[in-house]
């Protein structure tokens, strides 16, 4: 099969926009908790290690327990308390950000490496565990193309549902949201008018924490079943960038995420339909990193950060 | 408390805590933290071999520290030493498979300047974005990382592969490869040491005595100020990134001609990352930056020592991620520091200026 074959076949296919949505799953998670942590004004690109915490917490639990929610649950909280460390140097101490978030990378990495052999007894990836079940609806099954695409799929997708309208809603239909966006805009007129900016901020961090660690999870608990030492492969970064396209907006985000998954599917796809030496398949890997440096460099379009977005906030 | 005595506390409290608390980490898994750190100490300094790892292991190290802190200098967060030492790798494999009858008098040089090239190439690229554009270099260096990666990957799987097994590179020319400074029995020392040592002297003269060094420095102390006093920014970024770059692409090019003569996936092995801890430590002045690498490279030759004795190599980056974590909240130390040496009197810990006295 040629280029173009391969490339309209794989337009033509659900199994494309299937993959396609998947490949978003955990861009969609992190880059809409890096949405909560930036719009209150700390930047947190540490997404990269709270995925990899969670997703290792995620498996080594579901592992001793057989619990594959167990293991999300514990695997959300883990992420929440490595958040919290940034956080609180953060917010009272006015630590650069970007130093510390470097530091939660490393420690990230650190402790996954260090707890994998005392748990597993082996080193690179993780046995294979119980995995968070898919959701099949047998009504949407029925229906031609579409049912190929959300007939069975992970429940993932219908928890990302749930995080894309609920963080909507919150961060734009409610005092709190409206509080947030102050917070991040102009921390000091939202001080006066007796807004607790720390409390905020925590709030904001901490919930990147969560959601991050979930987009660890889908790689190891909804996707594959077992945790990897390369994960999750530089796709917290791509999160920040999906979250910078998506103009810090969690629908915005969600779409950015699509066009990277998109990007990935095709990868896939073209990997499985031609027949091609390893040397290209490596040049291929190179496009969702191209892509986000094309998006960071401001090339599609203009966005704004939160004007606050990184400083930190001291009262007088 | 003077700021010159707090620059040099900062980091080394920062380094003994990140110890103790991995020490109870060790601890937690049932290991005896105190016989792990001596078989560290051991894998590190104990003998000849030790010394020539941990000499070999100093010098990209060293480099790569050098990159990031020179970066830091001018307020530029190039945390792509790592693809920067790929690139310079790959431009001196490049450079140094076609030197086949030059002598190394030339060979040398030019191997070197390929590889440095590299390195400033692709920093270069992160510089001119954010010069252009605003792209946060955090994110485009960490991008052009993986880039770099899959381009090596890329490389010894197809143009460059030679023979079975591990795709990887030829070897470069003979006359290409550095000679060992000293070799006692099975353990050679670099002379590759000796080259990063007069980078770090000569980044420390450009600092301090050149006009660059005081425009670099301008610009990461108050952009909006050295602006105002007539110095380009953007120019300052993408000149500082192109530095910043050679140095790791040096690195890059030290590591191919003097430990493996050529290239294959990851063999920078992470120490790009490395060298954010070591400018930390070491503050980003480079004779500080000296002493970092070697206790960095110290942690990293005796972790393997440790891991014999069944604690896992790595708890090093747990305790390099502590020692980030706390130099980046110096202002926490800071007030350790002052309360401990009856100071802060009852000063609340916000009204402590951090990081800017200098």
């Amino acid at each position: 099969m040629n280029w173009f074959e391969a490339i309209f076949t794989a337009f033509a296919s659900p199994l494309f926009y299937k993959l396609t949505i998947l490949s978003a799953l955990p861009l969609i998670f992190a880059g809409i908790g890096g949405v909560y942590s930036e719009i209150t004004g700390v930047t947190n690109i540490a997404l990269e290690g709270i995925m990899k915490l969670g997703a290792f917490i995620g498996v080594a639990v579901t592992f001793l327990t057989g619990n594959p929610w167990i293991g999300l649950i514990l695997g959300m909280i883990g992420g929440l308390i490595l958040a919290f460390f940034h956080a609180y140097v953060s917010i009272e101490w006015a630590a650069n950000q970007i130093v510390s978030a470097t530091a939660l990378i490393l420690i990230a990495q650190g402790f996954t490496g260090f707890l994998m052999k005392p748990i597993f007894g082996q080193e690179g990836q993780t046995d294979f565990v119980a995995k968070i079940p898919t959701v099949k609806i047998e009504a949407i099954q029925n229906i031609p193309f579409i049912g190929e695409i959300f007939g069975e799929i992970s429940s993932f997708f219908y928890i990302a549902i749930v995080v894309i309208i609920g963080s909507w809603f919150l961060l734009y239909k409610t005092p709190l949201g409206l509080r947030m966006r102050s917070v991040g805009e102009n921390p000091r007129a939202a001080d006066t008018l007796g807004v607790n900016v720390k409390a905020i901020r925590y709030f904001g961090v901490l919930m990147s924490g969560v959601l991050a660690a979930l987009g660890g999870m889908y790689l190891a608990l909804g996707d594959i079943g077992q945790f990897q030492e390369q994960m999750p492969a530089g796709k917290g970064f791509i999160a920040l960038a999906a979250m910078i396209l998506g103009n810090w907006n969690p629908i915005g985000t969600m779409w950015a995420a699509l066009l990277f998954g998109a990007a990935e599917a095709m990868n896939i796809q073209l990997q499985t339909l031609m027949v091609l030496p390893s040397e290209i398949k490596a040049l291929l890997n190179l496009l969702p990193f191209v892509l986000t440096i094309i998006v960071v460099g401001g090339f599609v379009g203009r966005t704004r950060a939160p004007a606050a977005d990184g400083v930190p906030y001291e009262k007088e | 408390m003077k700021s010159r005595w707090m620059s040099f506390l900062v980091p080394f409290l920062a380094v003994v805590v990140s110890l103790l608390i991995a020490a109870i980490i060790i601890l937690a898994i049932g290991q005896n933290p105190l016989k792990a750190y001596g078989a560290m100490i051991k894998g590190a300094v104990g003998s000849r071999l030790s010394w020539a790892d941990n000499i070999t292991k100093m010098t990209s190290l060293l480099l790569t520290g050098l990159a990031v802190g020179f970066g830091f200098r001018a307020g530029v967060f190039n945390i792509g030493a790592e693809g920067q030492m790929a690139m310079g790798g790959i431009m001196a494999v490049a450079v140094g498979l076609n030197l086949g009858n030059v002598p190394s008098a030339v060979a040398i040089p030019l191997t070197i300047v390929a590889g440095m090239a590299g390195g400033a190439f692709w920093a270069s690229i992160a510089g001119w974005l954010k010069a252009k554009t605003g792209a946060h270099e955090v994110i485009s260096t960490i991008m052009l990382n993986w880039i770099a990666y899959h381009i090596t990957n890329y490389l010894v799987a197809g143009p460059f592969a030679v023979g079975a097994g591990v795709p990887k590179s030829p070897e470069i020319a003979q006359s290409a490869q550095l000679p060992a400074l000293l070799t006692v029995q099975a353990s050679t020392i670099p002379s590759s040491i000796l080259i990063a040592i007069v980078a770090a002297i000569a980044i420390y003269i450009i600092l301090e005595k050149t006009t660059t060094g005081y425009e670099v420095k301008a610009v990461g102390f108050n952009p909006y100020a050295a602006e105002y006093g007539g110095i380009s920014i953007s120019k300052n970024i993408v000149l500082t990134m192109a530095i910043s770059g050679a140095l790791a692409g040096l690195a890059g090019a030290l590591e191919v001609m003097s430990v493996h003569h050529r290239i294959f996936g990851a063999f920078t092995s992470d120490r790009g990352f490395d060298g954010i801890t070591i400018a930390l430590i070491g503050q980003n002045n480079p004779i500080g930056i000296i002493f970092a690498a070697f206790l960095i490279s110290s942690l990293r030759s005796g972790s393997n020592a440790m891991q014999t004795i069944g604690v896992p190599d790595d708890i090093i980056v747990v305790i390099q991620g502590i020692i980030i974590y706390f130099v980046a909240a110096d202002r926490i130390i800071r007030t350790w520091i002052m309360k401990a040496t009856q100071l802060g009197k009852k000063k609340s810990p916000k009204t402590i200026q951090g990081g800017e006295e200098e």
